[in-house]
């Protein structure tokens, strides 16, 4: 990573690919006149004893959760400010974090029963009941998500992770399986502003857009804006993207919380310019 | 016009395409990424890992 004169007061905007969310932002930066470098990750070292980075601050758009945790706290131990923090990326970035976060604020998500072991599993999984999901603590997009609706596929299930190398596929996350009507809510935030939120619809139980589910506007109200802006306090704030899904009944329930928030989807949708507002909201909370 | 490292077949890149940009091979579907742009060069973009995520 360059510590030239040339960081001295810019934005950083530390990327892992350039998809359209990314050059959507860096587009926003450009129309603002704003001055940023854009950093590589796989070009970022940090000699903990070496010149600092002189940014003004860090956007940080790193896809990898781990690598995106080490970055963020390398830049804030320099003293510059990334958005979002790292105990933010923290949070959401496991959904156990998440979901321990979120319960400790008293708010409705999905029953959740952790298991530390393949061998805790199976009686975690019939605490919750059949259909149980099981999630990887990691990861997004729907990856590894798993509908389990009786003893033999939890049990499959489990030996199958067992052959997983990394420890966390070894800790069981399983949560009830919740009929949403084939919808989810996707809610934007910036600081204490909910911005917009779309309804993500799909025939399959898995409503992400990454899986091809189809976005279309949801209303923001009130009891949508209360707890979308509650979920993203219980996880420290920022500009984050909180996922809710609606029972039968229609009781809002917060589902997971991101980062590192996509939003192709929610322009499509919206129409709104998302990056410009991100890129606004960068402007308040970043120093001059 | 640049080609597909992987089949070889002609890929259209936007003129405001940015070094680490993401493009998909029109006929094999192949993720590249932008690793030059003047002028324009593709290699194969590197996998998704595991905890990619948003």
């Amino acid at each position: 990573m360059m510590m030239s004169e040339a960081t001295d007061g810019v934005l950083a905007v530390l990327t892992s690919r350039v998809r359209l969310e990314e050059d959507l932002i860096l587009r926003a930066l450009e129309r603002r006149r704003i001055r940023y470098e854009h950093v590589d990750e796989r070009q970022v070292s940090v000699a903990l004893d070496g010149p600092r980075a002189r940014y003004r601050g860090v956007l940080n758009r790193i896809m990898s959760h781990t690598r995106s945790v080490y970055a963020a706290r390398l830049f804030e131990a320099q003293g510059i400010p990334v958005l979002n923090p790292s105990r933010v990326i923290e949070t959401c970035g496991d959904k156990i974090h998440t979901s321990v976060a979120l319960a400790a604020a008293g708010l409705p998500t999905p029953r959740t029963v952790v298991a530390l072991t393949p061998r805790a599993a199976l009686a975690a999984i019939e605490q919750v009941g059949y259909p149980a999901v099981l999630k990887p603590a990691v990861g997004s997009w729907g990856r590894l998500l798993a509908k389990v609706n009786d003893r033999d596929a939890a049990e499959a299930l489990i030996e199958h992770r067992q052959s997983l190398a990394a420890p966390v596929h070894q800790v069981f996350y399983v949560q009830e399986y919740v009929d949403k009507r084939g919808r989810d809510i996707r809610a934007i935030v910036l600081g204490d502003e909910v911005v917009a939120a779309i309804h993500r619809r799909s025939e399959h139980w898995i409503t992400n857009t990454a899986r091809g589910a189809t976005a279309e506007v949801c209303e923001l109200t009130p009891e949508l804006v209360k707890l979308t802006r509650l979920a993203a306090t219980a996880v420290g704030g920022g500009a984050v993207a909180v996922d809710l899904i609606e029972r039968a009944d229609g009781e809002l329930l917060v589902n997971e919380v991101n980062h590192t928030m996509e939003f192709h989807g929610l322009v499509a949708a919206t129409g709104l310019d998302l990056a410009d507002r991100l890129v606004g909201y960068l402007q308040e909370v970043l120093p001059p | 016009m640049s080609s597909c490292p992987e089949c070889t077949t002609a890929v259209p890149v936007a003129a405001q395409a940015r070094v680490t940009s993401i493009v998909m091979c029109p006929s094999c579907e192949a993720e590249l990424e932008v690793v030059g742009v003047e002028p324009v060069m593709l290699a194969l973009a590197p996998e998704l890992e595991e905890d990619f995520g948003e």
